[in-house]
């Protein structure tokens, strides 16, 4: 039944480590997972692991067990010898933040630039058509438990940090191949998938494929197809022609997405910023000729005569300098336009609000 | 043995790897992209939100994606990464009467199922908005990309559960809450949402509101100020500034040693509500889903789904007998099968035939199932076999079934397609949480929202399979439309947490790592053993008197070992320390559910008594209120009664029409 397992263990963060040799008492069934929970819970209350559901789920416990790219939960101890010693070790691709989690925020960022599903609109009734054969394929991708396994052991990426920036991984081709093949996409990614994820660069060696824990055909089922949709867009003629014709390419070629853009009141607030509904009680209180534009507040003056609203600029001058604090200034013949804001802090102050104040005295 | 260097304490920067740019200021976070106030060195980074949603399992993303098309600014804070919560874990499916299978579905029918699956004991209003939502919801995930098994005609497919009268669940196979979570996630990540990943949060800022009386400290209500939270990753502090926070942290299956549920299932929203001055109701009531895995010990209680059953699998125990024929109650006996010719005939013909009663609600499957192993009629590991290799053939098992297929092959060795699974009770879900407002999910707190499994009513005594779902969506949406409405509302008069309470909150969180020397530290883990052991054996499945007082005691004694935590190491990814502070939380849930259960003498859906072994009357118009006047771990939990909201005539109809 039970037995004591030699393991070693990467202990250690960003500024190095080393392996820690250990032995820990298993039973039979159990996987590297509960291994390393009993190393935690008994000798090493500290040894950093990220793990979930403990059932291949949710793709959390990615490690490389004897230097392959594994789940931890899903590799059981009855593979090994009971003698072999078991070196788990952090993923090599992502910097290690401590232990055997790695930051993997790689991933996230590539997500972020991927531009979304965009469906065509629903049927009359309110729902939408689809048929299983058609979704069957997108099926198979988005059994993808975001492992990161396939990132990990791609040599386009492992140990080559300098292709990060151009490459968005097997991972993220799966996810291209998925809407590509969707059956109410309106978006073309294609080209995006060729130019800005770096779909290029793959060169097949099917080691994504391989340890896919889902047993999801990457290679084969999704870059393959992809790199052929990509070369059929650019040189095809019956293609070209029937991109013209048929609905399903009618579609709209996309660029990288950005995020849609948070109105400013949506992004986090650096100290000193006041609120939208702060600025607006402000204004409608005590500075009645002023509006909000953006992250900015402005006021326009009409001047008696062009060399008044010059005068007007020169006295604010004045008063700027000595609060060593600067508004944008706009002449246009007599209309003398100023604008404030902290840009320093991204945003409306009160040191804003009292230059208004002051530029309102002034201007009268 | 290793050693790690320990260099850390309050002020220690985060991180050092060369990707990250310690000391420029403002920078992101190297794993978020989130801004970080490095102004404050002394351990401190500060956001301003509308609205704080803390979990990224359905419930919260629906929540957050609400919030901001509410045009709020809002965070969602997790104790993972993103796309690695529970919900994943879902298989079955989403309940929701779209009829696309049988026209004769609506609403009424998908919240006549529901009641009776809680056994009357839901709040009406939920279970209605549910029923009423739940269709919109599901076609809007296929808006954002959700690939839906189909109909031959192209519609969503909908198959059949437990306690749901028609095929009613729209589903992935069985990986529907992959799916659900995924296509949450992308969406979230398409609006710009900021996320603070491998982030918890420890606390829940409030004010008190309407001082009563010149000089007196009490006030009418309280009201939320802002969170405190600390990165997992660095182990530095957050103060969130926000007048909404939306609890959506799930439940708090990992009190028990054979549980469903991950490591994250702690109670966290539960306790942190308490804390806050809200409170929670139904405690009492923990679901047993009644097939998990009790082979090999490593994965015992991992869940397999109930499709098995809805697609034709049969409970057997050691002697070949399909027991569940034993095992109806005479308040599902007008709608469950009594023959098994009359079972069989429901699988094809559903109108001429009475469903099986394997699929009748979890919690009489679990207490049946429960019964036969006490009975000496078990299979060798203990549990009982759930057999469908001799009933559907191969490629239909692995078409419906992949992940059961894989799961029992990658981690049992055992082939679904040729011989049945042995599986057992493992605890679920908790139907008991959050006490909030029907149609706005506001907890007795101004500006605390709370959905899905943290919140409290909506399933009663019982949760049918496939209500978790739809009940994360039309939940979180309207929890964070509310939470948005209520910040915009807030947004002149913010108060922000007070130093005193940020200092407090920052001390308790530090606590584990100082001991006075002449104290002996405490080990969380063997303290989370402890109370597992204690949940499993004295408040489980099958309750007493006798026991729940005992384990009472036991969890009493627990508290007052947990306030000798120690842990080793630094601040920097420590799960011991993780799991030091979660501790206090597992250690109020569980309190609140044994003194809950002690109060209930009567037996009902997920409560079961065997000292009161049935339904009383009295108690079914009745709900268990408790409260945490002292708002610490270590002071006792109060307990009321309060009647049950009372439902309307119109609704009350639907139950005599079925008759």
């Amino acid at each position: 039944m039970g037995y004591e397992l030699n393991m070693r263990v990467w202990r250690g963060d960003a500024s190095g480590g080393h392996l820690g040799s250990y032995a820990v008492e298993v039973e039979e069934g159990e996987v590297v997972l509960d291994a390393i929970h009993r190393l935690q819970a008994t000798q090493a209350g500290d040894l950093a692991v990220r793990w979930n559901c403990k059932a291949g789920k949710c793709g959390s416990c990615s490690a490389e067990i004897n230097g392959r790219p594994r789940l931890m939960c899903m590799t059981r101890l009855a593979d090994f010898e009971e003698t072999e010693t078991i070196t788990v070790t952090p993923m090599r691709t992502f910097p290690v933040i401590r232990d055997l989690v790695t930051d993997v925020s790689f991933n996230y960022e590539k997500a972020k630039q991927l531009p979304s599903f965009a469906p065509a609109p629903r049927d009359r009734d309110g729902k939408r058509r689809m048929m299983q054969v058609d979704v069957e394929r997108g099926q198979e991708f988005r059994k993808c438990i975001e492992c990161f396994l396939c990132q990990d052991v791609c040599h386009v990426v492992r140990d080559h940090d300098e292709n990060k920036p151009a490459f968005a991984g097997p991972r993220f081709f799966l996810r291209y191949a998925e809407l590509d093949m969707h059956p109410l996409d309106t978006n073309d990614r294609r080209q995006l998938a060729q130019d800005a994820a770096g779909l290029g660069m793959c060169n097949i060696t099917k080691c994504c494929t391989e340890v896919c824990p889902e047993g999801i055909k990457i290679t084969d089922n999704a870059i393959i197809p992809m790199k052929e949709r990509v070369v059929d867009r650019k040189y095809d003629p019956v293609v070209w022609l029937g991109s013209k014709i048929l609905r399903r390419d009618q579609r709209r070629e996309v660029g990288p997405a950005r995020p849609t853009p948070q109105p400013e009141s949506h992004r986090p607030r650096p100290k000193g910023v006041l609120t939208r509904p702060e600025v607006a009680r402000a204004l409608a209180t005590d500075l009645p000729a002023w509006s909000r534009t953006g992250d900015a507040i402005s006021r326009s003056v009409d001047a008696p005569s062009f060399m008044d609203g010059i005068r007007l600029v020169l006295r604010v001058a004045e008063l700027a300098e000595s609060h060593d604090h600067h508004p944008d200034i706009d002449i246009r013949w007599r209309t003398v336009t100023f604008t404030l804001s902290t840009h320093s802090a991204g945003g409306v102050t009160a040191r804003d609000l009292r230059l208004a104040r002051e530029i309102d005295e002034l201007a009268g | 043995m290793v050693s790690t260097s320990s260099t850390s304490g309050p002020t220690r920067h985060p991180g050092s790897s060369p990707t990250r740019h310690p000391g420029s200021s403002p920078t992101r976070h190297p794993m978020t992209g989130n801004r970080m106030d490095h102004g404050a060195d002394s351990g401190f980074e500060t956001h301003d939100y509308d609205v704080v949603v803390i979990g990224a399992g359905g419930a919260g993303l629906r929540a957050a994606i609400a919030a901001h098309d509410a045009d709020a600014r809002v965070a969602i804070v997790c104790k993972s990464l993103l796309g690695k919560a529970h919900t994943v874990m879902a298989e079955g499916g989403i309940a929701a009467a779209m009829g696309n299978v049988y026209d004769e579905d609506g609403w009424q029918v998908h919240f006549r199922d529901t009641m009776r699956g809680g056994k009357m004991l839901n709040n009406w209003r939920m279970a209605q908005l549910h029923a009423q939502e739940a269709p919109e919801r599901v076609l809007e995930l296929e808006e954002w990309g959700a690939l839906f098994d189909r109909t031959p005609e192209g519609l969503i497919s909908q198959r059949d559960f437990g306690g749901h009268k028609y095929a009613r669940l729209a589903h992935v196979g069985d990986r529907t809450g992959l799916e659900m979570i995924r296509t949450l996630q992308q969406r979230a990540v398409a609006l710009g949402i900021d996320v603070f990943m491998e982030c918890t949060v420890t606390d829940v800022f409030t004010e008190g509101v309407g001082e009563i009386g010149p000089g007196h400290h009490e006030y009418d209500h309280r009201r939320v100020t802002g969170a405190f939270a600390y990165w997992r990753e660095t182990g530095r502090f957050i103060v969130f500034n926000a007048p909404s926070v939306v609890l959506a942290t799930g439940g708090i299956g990992k009190s028990y040693q054979v549980t469903s549920n991950s490591w994250e299932y702690t109670g966290d929203g539960h306790a942190l509500a308490l804390r806050a001055g809200a409170s929670l109701i139904n405690m009492e009531f923990v679901q047993f889903h009644p097939t998990g895995m009790v082979w090999p010990p490593s994965v015992k209680g991992i869940l397999v789904t109930e499709s098995v059953r809805g697609d034709g699998g049969v409970l057997k125990n050691s002697e070949g007998e399909r027991f569940m024929f034993n095992y109806i109650p005479e308040f599902f006996k007008s709608e469950t099968a009594d023959s098994i010719e009359e079972a069989e005939g429901w699988y094809t013909d559903k109108k001429n035939h009475r469903r099986p009663p394997e699929l009748l609600p979890r919690d009489e499957v679990a207490r049946a199932i429960n019964s036969e192993i006490k009975a000496g009629r078990g299979s060798p590991h203990g549990g009982v076999f759930l057999d469908i290799a001799s009933r559907r053939d191969a490629e239909f098992i692995r078409r419906r079934l992949p992940s059961m297929y894989h799961q029992f092959k990658e981690l049992a060795d055992v082939d679904i397609t040729a011989e049945p699974m042995e599986v057992g009770p493992t605890c679920h879900y908790v139907m008991g949480g959050v006490e909030v407002d029907a149609d706005t999910e506001r907890s007795t707190v101004e500006g605390l929202y709370a959905a899905g499994e943290v919140a409290g009513g909506m399933h009663g005594s019982n949760r049918l399979g496939g209500n978790s779902l739809s009940d994360l969506l039309v939940f979180g949406r309207r929890a964070g439309h509310n939470a948005a409405y209520h910040a915009q509302n807030a947004s002149l008069e913010r108060s922000l947490p007070s130093p005193t309470e940020v200092k407090a909150a920052a001390d308790r969180a530090l606590a584990p790592f100082h001991l006075h020397e002449w104290e002996e530290g405490e080990n969380p883990y063997t303290i989370q053993k402890d109370l597992q052991a204690v949940m499993q054996r004295l408040v489980g499945i099958i309750r007493t008197r006798d026991e729940l007082a005992e384990s009472l005691g036991e969890i009493e004694q627990l508290k007052e070992r947990a306030k000798n935590l120690l842990v080793e190491g630094h601040r920097q990814y420590n799960p011991g320390w993780h799991l030091a502070l979660d501790l206090e939380n597992m250690l109020i849930v569980s309190d609140c559910i044994a003194k809950a259960a002690l109060e209930r003498e009567e037996s009902r859906g997920g409560h079961t008594r065997d000292d009161f072994p049935t339904p009383d009357p009295v108690w079914g118009g009745k709900n268990l209120v408790l409260t945490l006047p002292g708002g610490s771990f270590d002071t006792p939990v109060e307990l009321r009664h309060q009647p049950l909201p009372e439902m309307p005539q119109q609704l009350r109809s639907l139950f005599e029409d079925a008759q």
